[in-house]
């Protein structure tokens, strides 16, 4: 798998954030420079552009994600098709599998797990009891093709599936291939199923292959072509496919207006389905799909089960819809509040009877405040038995503020390290012992000062006041802010610039399709003024991006760009 | 003959797992000899490799002894039941030349492609597996097959082009996928070509003349890639043409019963054992039943996270964390973990050679090439890797010996099994690790 944006990994979307990167891609130096480089990193990016500057990003071919997959089933055939579908986890590039989806190969099993899933979601479309209903007409004879019919229910099922670029020729093979099948199979609907699992099986649904055209108001520039502008909106807003009316907002050339794409952006944004888009994405921005592999042990986390994981990645969903799309409330918000829900298995977690999902505030004392306090991010970063945190200061430098924490540095000598003294009680003191041996420090020093603040919040998220007997003690810092507990990590986080220009960039890449580059620099930079203007609310942002020139303008690929490979398994 | 249930003896062997029933002999299949099927043809090769993380400790590792009867220490005695069928190779090194190390990731890269990767995004070459597919993998229903045992379709070692092959991770999925409706018994009494597929090959046709298509509006990159998409539609339509045609009667083949669900989540070796176990039963069956001749089974992650019960440390974490015990002189849990993985490898070479077919078993016929990415974990050393060979590869290969490689590059054992699997490639490996002579201890 290749990974264009691997050569950019250090850049991201503003001048503060590149600082930080930088410092953060020479961890292994003395602590000290690393400091000092930190403190210029937290200027606001004061000196962007008012003024949307000349952006773009090249056309991407993006597979479709399982669940933008089983969305479009959803949308065509009903909500109640139900399949697992196994496809391939996509690479993450830029820290976005959304992103990765433009870059992941293909192997032969791979496309072995699409077609399957593709016949079985053809069978079950074409069950009896579906088919009443689904079929706009009814053929002559049930036992023989059916050309007239075939072709109603395809031109109006392929259009979907195609996000509208079923031409004539390929609905007459769609429909010469269901007459073939029928008239083989003595069954109408079985040729009509054969004829759906060769569309769930093309590269044309299954790939969002971007086109464009001249753009009249940037002579010698591209633009996305409508139907390409119509499949990115869809797929940042709703994680599906463009429904009716959007297809024919394109068809119509409407969508390329600058009045008909807000009216259609504005009708989008006001649907119910943009909660799955929401969802759909801080899902991939937090990493979550990392709970299908989680577990804890049971012996010595006996409260969390596999519900309480199921339950822990429900609860941030939850309260991201809750206070960004229902409460409009700032995004920055997201890590000091106290409302969320709370589930059964939750709430032994949290010492709290809870009967089905209940909103919960937690009261002023209490160290529960804001996102990173929450089952989904403590237990997700720790080990099965204890916490970590290395791994959660980590987490919050790539995660929420988009500066990638490198691995070990390549020919460390491990051996230098003393032999771990076994009567260490607590994580911030064996963790002593790599902020203080220098092969260690520079990389840890970003990290574990950030990953104690958490450490009342064992490996599953359970509040202690003590580990292995020794008293805890929270108190950090995340560049040279101090804070005393988790509370007060969550309220510097709140304050720190590249918490909101990191939403942006994976926001962009996001809506764009593709991982961000360099050159986005200036336009991230826009963007995250406009957000701040905007009092930092997801919706408006959402609107802003979906609107911007940028967003429909073609770039051509830095070459450098499309070599690299992406990350091993 | 024709009153024996030999379907119901194997599936007590497979479910209860710790009998050895030889299969009653189908005669009829075989030649005089019973090496070679009745046709004349001789027993199918295959080739798999099996995989751990984090290596071992060569004080309670590695045999003192070269050559025959050679000892099994702490972490090693697992193995001592199928001693007779392996090779266990020594003092062979994985060079990264000037690359950097790239800690739990250059080591496996180096020994299932025999080159250093730069970066850990980098993977050079194709892996081993790859390799020997493209020599014997093309005649079955799957070209390849890749199992873990954890629980996440990432973890695999085995890659084309720089493509994971993503492993097959849940027992029930990957059991509907080898003997689900596509599954053709090549014992059936009967055959009939299924109307359904006929249809599908057609459909199919469309789907690839799209792909084709869409080449001409995408760039260089991306036209790689619809390549990679049109390879996969090729390797199913040659799916498409095995159904449609009448396989061979196959003594061997008995498929297994449906696991009545897949293991819960986690990653205690307790639960990691029982899907491996299940995969393992599976992938037997698979390369019996020869819908496939190339297959890799992960026992754990190369940064293995797997627990033990009420000790707080992942795996790698304890190889880097646990106090190395002075009066024994190594770390003890880490070896516990070793020892387990240790445990599970010796289940999968016993499971092969529980098998008759021909004269032998299907270990005698089959090539196993299994490896770690490192030595000692702790210092993330590629000194010394641990390499195993398990089988005869239809008699290419003697067994039951330990091999001094002296330094040698690991390749040399992935040239060695190249050979054997009748590759016609001159070298295997780039670099200090290119290889470009068998190993003469172990060749027939």
């Amino acid at each position: 798998m290749r990974h264009r944006g691997e050569k950019y990994k250090w850049f991201v979307g503003s001048a503060a954030a590149i600082a930080v990167s930088l410092v953060l891609s020479n961890c292994a130096q003395p602590a000290s420079k690393t400091a000092a480089v930190s403190k210029d990193a937290a200027a606001p990016s004061s000196r962007a552009a008012l003024v949307e500057p000349d952006g773009g990003a090249p056309k991407h071919l993006r597979i479709l994600t399982s669940e933008q997959y089983l969305n479009t089933l959803a949308y065509v055939f009903g909500d109640d098709i139900r399949l697992q579908t196994d496809f391939a986890p996509l690479p993450r590039a830029d820290g976005l599998l959304a992103s990765g989806a433009a870059l992941a190969g293909f192997t032969g099993g791979q496309i072995e797990q699409y077609y399957r899933t593709g016949t079985a979601a053809a069978g079950l479309a074409m069950d009896a009891r579906r088919r009443e209903f689904l079929i706009n007409c009814k053929p002559a004879d049930a036992r023989a093709a059916d050309r007239a019919c075939a072709t109603k229910f395809l031109g109006v099922v392929g259009r979907i599936l195609y996000r509208g670029r079923l031409t004539d020729a390929l609905l007459t093979d769609s429909v010469n291939k269901a007459s073939e099948a029928a008239d083989r199979l003595k069954d109408f609907y079985a040729g009509l199923s054969s004829a759906l699992e060769g569309m769930l099986a093309s590269p044309a649904v299954l790939f969002v292959a971007e086109t464009s055209e001249p753009d009249p108001a940037q002579p010698g520039r591209e633009r996305l072509d409508a139907y390409s502008v119509a499949s990115r909106l869809s797929l940042l807003l709703w994680n599906s496919v463009p429904d009716d009316a959007l297809l024919r907002a394109g068809e119509s050339g409407e969508l390329m207006t600058d009045k008909g794409r807000a009216a259609a952006v504005d009708r989008m944004l006001a649907s119910p389905r943009l909660e799955a888009g929401v969802r759909a994405f801080f899902d991939d921005m937090l990493g979550f799909d990392q709970f299908a592999t989680l577990a804890k042990d049971s012996i010595i986390y006996q409260s969390f089960s596999a519900v309480t994981a199921q339950d822990a990645r429900e609860q941030t969903l939850r309260t991201i819809v809750d206070q960004l799309l229902v409460k409009k409330r700032d995004y920055r918000d997201l890590y000091t509040t106290r409302e969320t829900f709370l589930s059964p298995a939750l709430g032994a977690i949290y010492g709290v009877k809870a009967s089905g999902w209940t909103p919960y505030t937690s009261p002023k004392d209490s160290p529960r405040a804001g996102l990173l306090t929450q089952v989904s991010f403590l237990a997700l970063h720790s080990h099965a038995g204890r916490s970590s945190p290395t791994l959660r200061g980590k987490a919050l430098r790539e995660l929420l503020m988009c500066q990638p924490v490198p691995p070990p540095p390549a020919n460390v000598d491990f051996s230098a390290l003393e032999n771990p003294d076994p009567n260490i009680k607590t994580q911030r003191a064996r963790l002593e012992i790599h902020r203080t041996n220098p092969v260690c420090a520079g990389c840890h020093k970003i990290t574990d000062p950030i990953g104690l603040a958490l450490e009342h919040f064992d490996g599953a998220g359970q509040y202690r006041e003590t580990e292995r007997g020794a008293p805890i003690d929270a108190s950090g810092s995340l560049d040279n802010q101090q804070f005393a507990d988790a509370a007060e990590l969550g309220a510097s986080l709140r304050n720190m610039p590249a918490l909101t220009s990191c939403l942006v960039k994976r926001v962009y890449g996001y809506a764009t399709g593709g991982p961000t580059a360099p050159v986005d620099q200036a336009v991230l930079a826009y963007f995250d003024n406009v957000f701040a203007r905007q009092g930092y609310r997801l919706p408006d942002l959402l609107r802003s991006i979906a609107l911007s020139k940028s967003f429909v303008t073609v770039r051509d690929v830095p070459a450098p760009s499309r070599t690299a490979s992406l990350s091993a398994p | 003959m024709a009153n024996f249930n030999r379907r119901r003896v194997l599936r007590g062997i497979l479910n209860g797992g710790a009998v050895t029933v030889g299969l009653p002999l189908l005669n009829c299949f075989l030649n005089g000899n019973g090496n070679a099927m009745a046709s004349g043809e001789q027993m199918p090769l295959r080739f798999g490799t099996w995989f751990w993380g984090c290596g071992m400790n060569a004080k309670v590792f590695t045999p003192s002894k070269f050559g025959a009867n050679f000892e099994f220490p702490i972490e090693t005695a697992p193995l001592r039941k199928v001693g007779k069928h392996i090779n266990m190779f020594s003092n062979y090194n994985a060079y990264r030349d000037n690359a950097p190390n790239l800690c739990h990731y250059t080591g496996w890269v180096i020994t299932k492609s025999g080159s250093a990767p730069e970066n850990r995004g980098n993977k050079p070459g194709d892996t081993i597996d790859v390799l020997v597919s493209k020599k014997i993998g093309n005649t079955t229903r799957f070209p390849q097959l890749t199992v873990t045992s954890v629980g996440d379709p990432r973890d695999s070692y085995s890659y084309a082009s720089g493509n994971s092959n993503v492993a097959e991770w849940s027992p029930l999925t990957f059991y509907k996928r080898l003997f689900g409706p596509d599954y053709q018994d090549p014992n059936a009494p009967t055959f009939t070509p299924n109307p359904r597929v006929m249809v599908r090959k057609s459909v199919l046709s469309s789907v690839m003349d799209q792909t084709q298509a869409l080449k001409q509006v995408v760039g260089a990159e991306d036209k790689i890639r619809l390549d990679q998409y049109f390879s996969g539609l090729r390797e199913l339509e040659h799916q498409f043409d095995l159904q449609l045609t009448k396989p061979k009667p196959i003594a061997a083949c008995v498929p297994v019963m449906a696991p009545g669900a897949d293991p819960r989540q986690g990653l205690s070796a307790e639960l990691v054992g029982q899907r491996h176990k299940l995969m393992t039963d599976l992938l037997v069956m698979a390369a019996a039943c020869d819908q496939t001749r190339v297959f890799n089974m992960s026992y754990c992650a190369a940064f293995s996270a797997t627990t033990k019960p009420g000790w707080d440390k992942p795996h790698h974490t304890t190889t880097h964390e646990e106090h190395v015990d002075e009066e024994l002189g190594y770390q003890p849990t880490v070896s516990w973990f070793t020892i387990k993985a240790m445990e599970c490898m010796a289940d999968f070479v016993e499971a092969f050679s529980k098998i008759k077919e021909g004269d032998g078993t299907l270990l005698d016929n089959s090539l196993i090439y299994a490896s770690s990415e490192s030595s000692l974990a702790r210092i993330h050393s590629n000194d010394g890797i641990p390499l195993f060979t398990a089988g005869r590869a239809g008699g290419r290969i003697k067994t039951g010996l330990h091999i001094d490689g002296k330094g040698a590059p690991g390749s040399k054992v992935g040239f060695t099994c190249l050979k054997a699997m009748g590759s016609d490639l001159p070298s295997f490996g780039t670099k200090s690790n290119m290889a470009n002579s068998v190993i003469s201890e172990i060749a027939v």
